[in-house]
C-alpha cells in the first residue's frame, strides 16, 4: 500500500495541520511516512500545501505526481490541482468556500460545508478537523480513534475545551458522508 | 649590581622581525606583548594575526594564536571569544585587512559588541603586496594602482575607521594614535593597555587604530616618514579618544552622543 | 526509544546537538533556513551553547573556524549560493586541520539558480571546492534516519581526521519530515592538544595556514593526502538495494536514490531485474565496490538532479569494466519514479 495525498488551501486555514496529523497519526500506527510541505516563494502571498505519503514500505519520493486524495480548503487549491490527482481517486472540497465543482468524471468528488459547520460548532477555525472527519471515514487510512489520539498528542498543551470542539467537529465531518 | 630596565617582552618571541627597517609593526607588536606582560594576561591571551605584513605575527607573539583568512579576523576572534568567554581575544589588523576585504565581518563584530581587542595598523598602502592603493590611501598619494595618485572620482576617499565604528552603539573604546615618536609610543601604549583593560573588566568591544610608518612602500626615509604622519596623515586621520564608554559617567542632561 | 516526525533541516540541528555541537553560526538561506532557526530556538537552552546569526556565510564559517580552534564542536549551515562563500573557510579549516561539520542543503544553479531542490554541488563538495590541494569528506544522506545519523558520525569524523566534514543533501531532504530515532552519540574523543586555549603556564601554539617555505609547504600537503588515503581505505559507505539477481543497475545518491528506489519497484512489477547502488559517503566515493559489482552487472544508469557530476565518478570507476548510461534532470526539477522508470525501460531493453 502507497497512499499520497495533498492538503492545499490559504494559510491559516490548519492545511499543514492536516497533514502533519495524518502523517503524525498513521507513524504511530506503524505506517512509514513522509510529509512534504510546499516552501519559499511559492508559500508567500497566503497560499499552502502539503503532501502526504502514507505506504507499509519503505517511501521512495515524498513527491505525489499523481495523487490518490486531494483536500482542498480554498478555490485556487482545486484550480491547481484538481488536473494533477490519479483517475479514479477523491478529493474533498470545502463547499463554504468552493463554488466551482471539479470537471473531471473520472473523479469521486466530496463537497464539505466544514467551513459553515465549524461556524456552527463556535469556532472556525476547527474547519480542518471536520474535513479530516470525512477523510479519515472515506480513506479508511486509519482508525478514527487512533487520529483522534494522535491529534490530541499534538494538540498536547491546548485547553480541555479545544479538545472538545476537536472531537464535535471531527465526529460531524465523520458522520457527514455516508461509506 | 646592574638592575635591569629594559628587556624583551614575555609574550614576544626570542625572534629577530622580518618587518623592514622604520616600520611601525615592530613598535606595535612590542607594545602588544608589554601590556600583555604587565596586566599578566600571557597564559589566557589568544591573538588573531591577519593576512598582510603581520601575517608572520604567530612567529613573534608568545601566546596562543591562530592566522585568519585575509579579513576575517574579527569573525574568528568571535568564535574563539563566545567559545571561551574569559578569554583575552585580541585580532591584529591592517588597513586593507579590517577597512575593505573585511570591512564587514570588522563592523558587524564592533556592532555586536564581542567583547574582544582590535589593533588595527592604518599605513595608508598595502606592504606585502608591494605598495597597492588602500582604503585608508590618502587623496592623491600615489601608489602602485594609482599612479597618478588617489583620484576621487575613480578611487573615492580615505575610510576613516575610528569615525565610522565611534557611531556604532555596540564599541566600548575607540581611539586614534600613532607611533613616529617616543611621546606618542608611550601614548599608544596606554590606550593599548585601556582596550585590553576594557575586555578583561567585560566591557565590549574595543579598537585602537594606529597610524603606523612604511617607509618602503611610502618611498621616505624612517625620519621622513614619521614627518608624513604629523604633517600629511594626521589630518586626515585625527588623533584622539573617538569613544569612550568607559568613562565616568556624565553629568545628568549631558547627551551621550550615541 | 520513539520515533517522532521531524523535517530534515530540523533533524540535523537536533543530532548536531545531541552530539555535542555547542557553536552554530550561519545566515538565513532558503531552503535550509529551519536548520538556523532550530540552533537559534535549542542552542540558548544548552548550557555552553552559542548561536550566531552571522552577517554572512563568510563570517559564519571563520567563526566556526574560531570556536573549532578552541576545541568546540561546530557546525554552520547553508544552501548553494552560500555554500560557494564559504569555500575559503573550509579551505583555510582543510589547511589548519580544524574539525567542523558542514550543511550544504542545496537547491538549483549556478548562480542565485532556485531554491528547488536539485545536486548541482556535487563537483563543488567532492572536489575540494575552494582552493588548494584538500578533500572534504562528503555525506550524501537519502532519509531523515540519515541524516540524524550521518550528522552524528560527521562529528566524529571531522574529530577523527581533523578535517571539516560536509553534509549533503537538498531542498526535499531538508523540507520533508519522516519519522526518525536519534541514537545516542558516541563520547567525544579529541586531543587537548589541538585546543587553543591561551597558553597557560606553558609554551604557546598557534595554528596557521599559511606555510611560506615551498618545501616545507610540500611536506603539510603530502601529509594532509597520506590522510586522505587512510580515509579512501577506511570511511567509504553505500547500499546496495536489489542488486543480487540485478542485470541493469542505477547509480544514485540522496533524493535521487529515493526516486530510483520508486522506480526500480515499478520495473521489478513489469520483471525487469534492477537494482541501486547508492554511495553513501560522495567523497570517499565507494570506487572499490561499485567496480566489485560490475563482475556480474554489466549495465549501469547514473541519475542525478544535475546534468551529471556523479557521472565522472562513475566512468572513473567503470570505464572499460561496463556500459555507462545517464538519465539528469537539474534545476530544480525532482523527477517523479514513474519517469525514471520509463527511461530505465528503454535502456533495459538494449542491455547486452
Amino acid at each position: 500500500m502507497l497512499i499520497k495525498t495533498i492538503f492545499s488551501g490559504f494559510g491559516g486555514q490548519g492545511v499543514l495541520m492536516m497533514g502533519f496529523s495524518l502523517a503524525q497519526s498513521a507513524m504511530n500506527k506503524g505506517y512509514q511516512v513522509t510529509y512534504l510541505p510546499a516552501y519559499g516563494a511559492e508559500v508567500r502571498g497566503g497560499t499552502a500545501n502539503c503532501t502526504i505519503a502514507v505506504g507499509d514500505e519503505e517511501i521512495a519520493s515524498p513527491v505525489a505526481s499523481e495523487p490518490d486524495y486531494l483536500v482542498v480548503m480554498n478555490s485556487p487549491s482545486l484550480t491547481t490541482f484538481q488536473n494533477k490527482i490519479i483517475s479514479g481517486g477523491t478529493i474533498f472540497l470545502n463547499s463554504s468556500i468552493i463554488e466551482a465543482r471539479p470537471s473531471r468524471k473520472d473523479v469521486r468528488v466530496y463537497a464539505i460545508p466544514c467551513g459553515d459547520i465549524a461556524q456552527e460548532l463556535g469556532n472556525i477555525r476547527a474547519a480542518n478537523i471536520v474535513m479530516m472527519g470525512t477523510f479519515i471515514k472515506i480513506t479508511k487510512i486509519l482508525p478514527a480513534e487512533d487520529y483522534l489520539k494522535s491529534i490530541e498528542t499534538i494538540m498536547g498543551g491546548k485547553k480541555k475545551s479545544v479538545t472538545e470542539i476537536n472531537r464535535k467537529a471531527f465526529a460531524i465531518g465523520f458522520d457527514f458522508v455516508k461509506n | 649590581m646592574a638592575k635591569k630596565v629594559f628587556g624583551r617582552p614575555k609574550s614576544l618571541k626570542e625572534a629577530i622581525y622580518h618587518y623592514c627597517p622604520g616600520c611601525g609593526h615592530s613598535i606595535v607588536h612590542r607594545l602588544v606583548a608589554e601590556v600583555i606582560d604587565e596586566l599578566d594576561i600571557r597564559g589566557i591571551t589568544i591573538g588573531v594575526p591577519p593576512a598582510g605584513c603581520a601575517v608572520l605575527a604567530y612567529n613573534y607573539f608568545d601566546v596562543d594564536m591562530i592566522e585568519a583568512q585575509h579579513g576575517r579576523g574579527p569573525a574568528t576572534a568571535t568564535g574563539i571569544k563566545r567559545s571561551l568567554p574569559d578569554r583575552i581575544v585580541f585580532s591584529y589588523q591592517g588597513d586593507g585587512d579590517l577597512a575593505a576585504i573585511g570591512i564587514a565581518e570588522s563592523f558587524h563584530a564592533a556592532n555586536r559588541g564581542e567583547n574582544i581587542t582590535v589593533i588595527f595598523i592604518n599605513n595608508a598602502v598595502y606592504g606585502m603586496t608591494g605598495g597597492q592603493m588602500a582604503p585608508t590611501t590618502m587623496l592623491e598619494q600615489k601608489t602602485t594602482t594609482t599612479p597618478a595618485g588617489r583620484n576621487r572620482t575613480l578611487d573615492g576617499y580615505p575610510v576613516k575607521v575610528c569615525e565610522l565604528f565611534s557611531q556604532l552603539r555596540g564599541t566600548t573604546y575607540i581611539e586614534r594614535c600613532t607611533v613616529n615618536s617616543p611621546a606618542s609610543v608611550n601614548k599608544t601604549k596606554k590606550a593599548i593597555k585601556k582596550a585590553f583593560q576594557c575586555q578583561i573588566d567585560g566591557k565590549g568591544f574595543s579598537l585602537i587604530e594606529i597610524l603606523s610608518p612604511c617607509p618602503t612602500n611610502w618611498k621616505l626615509n624612517a625620519i621622513d616618514s614619521c614627518k608624513w604622519i604629523d604633517e600629511v596623515m594626521s589630518k586626515e586621520f585625527p588623533l584622539g579618544v573617538f569613544k569612550d564608554n568607559l568613562a565616568p559617567v556624565k553629568k545628568t542632561g549631558e547627551a551621550d552622543p550615541c | 526509544m520513539n520515533k517522532i516526525l521531524m523535517s530534515g533541516n530540523n533533524i540535523i540541528a537536533e543530532a548536531a546537538i545531541r552530539a555535542g555541537c555547542r557553536f552554530y553560526a550561519g545566515y538565513p538561506i532558503t531552503p535550509q533556513n529551519e536548520l538556523t532557526e532550530y540552533m537559534a530556538e535549542h542552542m540558548r537552552n544548552v548550557p555552553g551553547g552559542v548561536f550566531i546569526q552571522s552577517e554572512s556565510e563568510i563570517a559564519a564559517i571563520h567563526m566556526i573556524i574560531g570556536a573549532s580552534a578552541t576545541g568546540t564542536r561546530v557546525m554552520t549551515s547553508s544552501s548553494s549560493p552560500g555554500i560557494s562563500l564559504k569555500q575559503e573557510g573550509i579551505s583555510s579549516m582543510a589547511a589548519c586541520e580544524l574539525p567542523g561539520v558542514i550543511v550544504n542543503i542545496m537547491r538549483g544553479g549556478p548562480g542565485l539558480g532556485n531554491i528547488r531542490p536539485a545536486q548541482g554541488d556535487y563537483f563543488q563538495a567532492t572536489r575540494g571546492g575552494g582552493h588548494g590541494d584538500y578533500r572534504t569528506i562528503v555525506y550524501g544522506p537519502a532519509t531523515c534516519q540519515e541524516l540524524a545519523d550521518l550528522t552524528m558520525d560527521a562529528f566524529d569524523l571531522a574529530d577523527k581526521y581533523r578535517t571539516p566534514v560536509m553534509i549533503l543533501a537538498d531542498g526535499m531532504m531538508g523540507q520533508m519530515m519522516e519519522p526518525v530515532i536519534f541514537k545516542k552519540p558516541k563520547p567525544r574523543k579529541y586531543s587537548e592538544k589541538f585546543m587553543l586555549k591561551g597558553a597557560g603556564a606553558g609554551k604557546s601554539k598557534f595554528i596557521r595556514g599559511l606555510i611560506l617555505d615551498a618545501i616545507e609547504m610540500e611536506e603539510h600537503n603530502w601529509k594532509l593526502e597520506r590522510k586522505y588515503k587512510i580515509i579512501v581505505d577506511n570511511e567509504t559507505l553505500h547500499e546496495e538495494h536489489r542488486t543480487d539477481d540485478a542485470e541493469f543497475v542505477i547509480v544514485a545518491y540522496g533524493t535521487a536514490a529515493r526516486i530510483a528506489k520508486g522506480a526500480i519497484k515499478r520495473l521489478r512489477d513489469n520483471g525487469m531485474k534492477v537494482g541501486l547502488f547508492r554511495p553513501i559517503t560522495l567523497w570517499p566515493f565507494p570506487e572499490l565496490k561499485l567496480r566489485a559489482l560490475s563482475g556480474k552487472v554489466k549495465n549501469f544508469l547514473v541519475f542525478e538532479m544535475s546534468t551529471g557530476q556523479m557521472l565522472e565518478d562513475v566512468r572513473l570507476t567503470l570505464q572499460g569494466y561496463a556500459n555507462i548510461e545517464f538519465h539528469g534532470r537539474p534545476g530544480g526539477v525532482v523527477p517523479t519514479p514513474a519517469e525514471l522508470a520509463n527511461v530505465i525501460a528503454r535502456h533495459y531493453d538494449k542491455k547486452d
